[in-house]
């Protein structure tokens, strides 16, 4: 998926780009907050579980966003928001070059052909008491795009496209690995033909041999059909390996993002810097030979989110003025225009934070 | 999933090729009702109760044969054969009624074969009616929340918490005791334990990812409820169904004998035994052969219930095994897991796939 050729070619499966637009996904100052409430009968709000506050970003068509944060930072929120399972507190979702930020159901019905998903648990995510056939077939019965004759053969087609032996038509998903039920999790996100596809962890619950050949099944899918991949993941060695661009997500809010390999290669924010030193490195030497940084404390509470930065407590380079203002997500010297942080006092190439962290553990 | 199983191997069959039928038949997976009707098959108690409810029901459908037989219709009373010069009943065997008479000198085999009619015309009318109302109702209660629960939730507490005998004795006297009347009195009592069980389920399967999937592909709530949410809530509710029938032919037969149900001369198994009470010490049969039959039918249908509990259990697949193995100490085994809460419930966990099975 990182392969540039990819970019530079022509998309088959989507010819009209209207208005010019090579954006396909824009989300602009997102806003999602989950009423917390309490009492018994009559019930009210007691506060707000910031879920995602004020995200932006964008998704160019073909191309892969990976968006990475450890549990509870707002990425699946995001990603359902964005898929419009779950409407929006505020800001907006344009798709396409269309605002589609709570649209009705009746609404919506078009665009949920062009915007799909792929689950993270491939044993949920696949109803028990049904068959894989009716499973990977239903899409064309709700959307009513193929006769009766036409699904079996299109569903047919769809499990070997991802695979899968098209004569298991008739099984239950109980009686496939964890690996072919994320596969007929592919075929069913595929059968509209979208142009998004949305993947919420899609290879976190697998082991790791398996995990390689569904990402190298995205990858073909999307090279052939110039899909467009918002990968959400919170394992950093799989992002890099899948993303064009990477966002990185803290308790709602974006710390930084930017092209894979700069990103990679000097991150500015320290929670970056310390969720990297913090990925297993395959190679023994490279991992002996980093130094990690030990977060201190735990992620806050969505519900009442520290002021100004909110990595702040935990930051090893906190001063006074992260506690007081929210650090605006621009360029940093010295970065490409694309490469934004959201910090007070970026990491610069070559500092310890790890000696930092330890300086402040004591 | 049993439409869509049937639906699936509709279209096999219709494909025509007998080669390609028969690979299909092989890779069909097995569905849960296959594996639960392989293992009801091996519960022994469950399928004797099986072919007792088969020959009630075959004897209460040809009541009329029997009826041609014997020249004996259930409402023509035979003062001259069918009484003693007392005028009590006449015993089983005498002058071609083989179960004997009853107070009047109507033949008692014919008219507990018409009793069986109109029990298990209630018992499955009633329950049909109150499974359709109360998975309706649990159903919505569960997957649209908010104030559609709370109206639906409490209307259901407020059912279950009411005295229902009380309430069913004064609804048969205000509006007049009849057929129609008994249904919808029973039918009312039915969903509510049923609806209770089925908000439960909903609200839990409705927060798998399946349910997300489905939404995301843009499934209306009439669709996720029906195709998504419903086969995974047949076991519990059919157990339910089950055990559901013998209350109500119970029931129906409590309020006939208190005389608020089927009225004379219509022959209804409580009302049998409501008159039976004045000759039970001259006509010993005229009790015991009405109360039986309510007996075996009611333990019939509750046996063939927990049968069916016990084969829908994935769990019990191996203490089966176990019974087999071991005979009758295997069975008793069983039934003390079983009896131990902790061991029987519903759930059917997804099985462990081992995860270096390839793809």
């Amino acid at each position: 998926m990182s392969d540039p050729r990819v970019s530079t070619g022509p998309i088959p499966t989507n010819p009209t780009t209207p208005a010019g637009d090579d954006v396909l996904v824009r989300v602009e100052n997102m806003v999602k907050y989950f009423p917390v409430r309490a009492g018994g009968l009559i019930q009210r709000t007691v506060g707000q579980v910031q879920a995602v506050e004020d995200v932006s970003l964008s998704i160019p068509r073909g191309k892969t966003l990976g968006l990475v944060g450890e549990t509870g930072s707002g990425k699946s929120t995001l990603a359902r928001c964005v898929a419009g399972l779950i409407p929006v507190t505020s800001g907006r979702v344009i798709f396409d070059g269309r605002d589609i930020t709570n649209l009705s159901r009746g609404a919506m019905r078009p665009v949920r052909r062009e915007i799909q998903m792929i689950f993270q648990d491939p044993y949920s995510s696949l109803n028990p008491r049904r068959r894989v056939g009716a499973i990977i077939g239903d899409p064309f019965i709700i959307h009513k795009t193929a006769t009766r004759a036409e699904r079996k053969r299109q569903v047919q087609e769809l499990m070997e496209r991802v695979g899968l032996n098209p004569e298991h038509y008739n099984r239950f998903p109980a009686e496939f690995s964890g690996g072919q039920r994320q596969r007929i999790g592919v075929a069913r996100a595929l059968a509209l033909k979208p142009k998004l596809i949305i993947c919420d962890e899609p290879v976190s619950a697998l082991d790791v041999s398996i995990q390689a050949q569904v990402l190298n099944l995205l990858a073909d899918l999307q090279r052939d059909y110039g899909l467009t991949y918002l990968f959400i993941a919170h394992d950093l060695e799989v992002v890099r390996h899948v993303s064009d661009s990477v966002a990185v997500m803290y308790l709602g809010r974006i710390g930084e993002s930017g092209p894979r390999e700069p990103l990679y290669r000097s991150p500015r924010h320290p929670y970056t810097v310390a969720l990297l030193s913090a990925a297993p490195a395959a190679d023994p030497d490279a991992a002996a030979a980093r130094q990690r940084i030990i977060l201190t404390g735990d992620v806050p509470s969505p519900i009442d989110p520290p002021s100004g930065c909110r990595f702040h407590p935990r930051c090893p380079k906190a001063e006074a003025v992260c506690s007081q203002q929210e650090p605006q997500l621009e360029a940093k010297a010295g970065d490409a225009a694309t490469h934004l942080t959201a910090c007070h006092f970026p990491v610069q190439a070559g500092e310890n934070l790890a000696a930092a962290s330890r300086s402040k553990l004591r | 999933m049993s439409i869509t199983g049937l639906e699936v191997a509709g279209q096999g069959a219709a494909a025509g090729e007998a080669a390609l039928d028969a690979d299909a038949a092989k890779i069909q997976g097995r569905s849960q009702w296959q594996l639960t009707w392989r293992r009801l098959r091996q519960d022994r108690v469950a399928m004797v109760s099986l072919v007792v409810i088969g020959i009630i029901i075959l004897l209460a459908v040809f009541a009329p044969a029997f009826v041609a037989i014997t020249h004996h219709p259930p409402n023509i009373a035979y003062p001259n054969q069918g009484e003693t010069a007392a005028g009590n009943p006449v015993p089983p065997g005498t002058a071609g009624f083989w179960l004997g008479t009853d107070g009047t000198g109507r033949d008692l085999f014919i008219r507990i074969l018409y009793g069986a009619r109109i029990s298990l015309f209630v018992g499955f009318v009633t329950t049909a009616i109150g499974t359709v109302a109360g998975v309706s109702i649990g159903l919505m209660a569960g997957y649209f929340g908010g104030i559609v629960d709370t109206v639906l939730a409490r209307l259901t507490d407020a059912v279950l918490a009411f005295p229902y005998v009380v309430l069913a004795l004064a609804l048969a006297v205000v509006l007049g005791p009849s057929l129609k009347v008994i249904i919808a009195i029973i039918s009312f009592f039915a969903w509510a334990a049923i609806a209770r069980i089925v908000r439960g389920q909903t609200l839990s399967i409705k927060e798998k990812e399946y349910i997300e999937a489905a939404r995301s592909l843009g499934a209306g709530p009439f669709r996720i409820m029906v195709l998504d949410i419903v086969p995974n809530l047949l076991a519990p509710v059919l157990v339910l169904a089950t055990l559901y029938i013998p209350q109500a032919v119970v029931f129906e037969a409590t309020l006939s004998y208190l005389g608020l149900g089927i009225q004379p001369p219509t022959a209804s198994w409580g009302n049998i035994l409501a008159d039976a009470e004045n000759f039970y010490q001259v006509a010993w049969w005229y009790v015991v052969f009405p109360a039986a039959a309510l007996l075996i039918t009611t333990l019939a249908f509750n046996l063939f219930g927990d049968g069916i509990r016990d084969a829908m259990d994935p769990r019990t697949e191996r203490l089966f095994a176990a019974g087999r193995a071991r005979g009758r100490r295997g069975r008793r085994a069983k039934r003390q897991v079983l009896a131990d809460g902790s061991e029987s419930d519903m759930s059917h966990a997804a099985p462990y796939v081992p995860p270096a099975g390839g793809s």
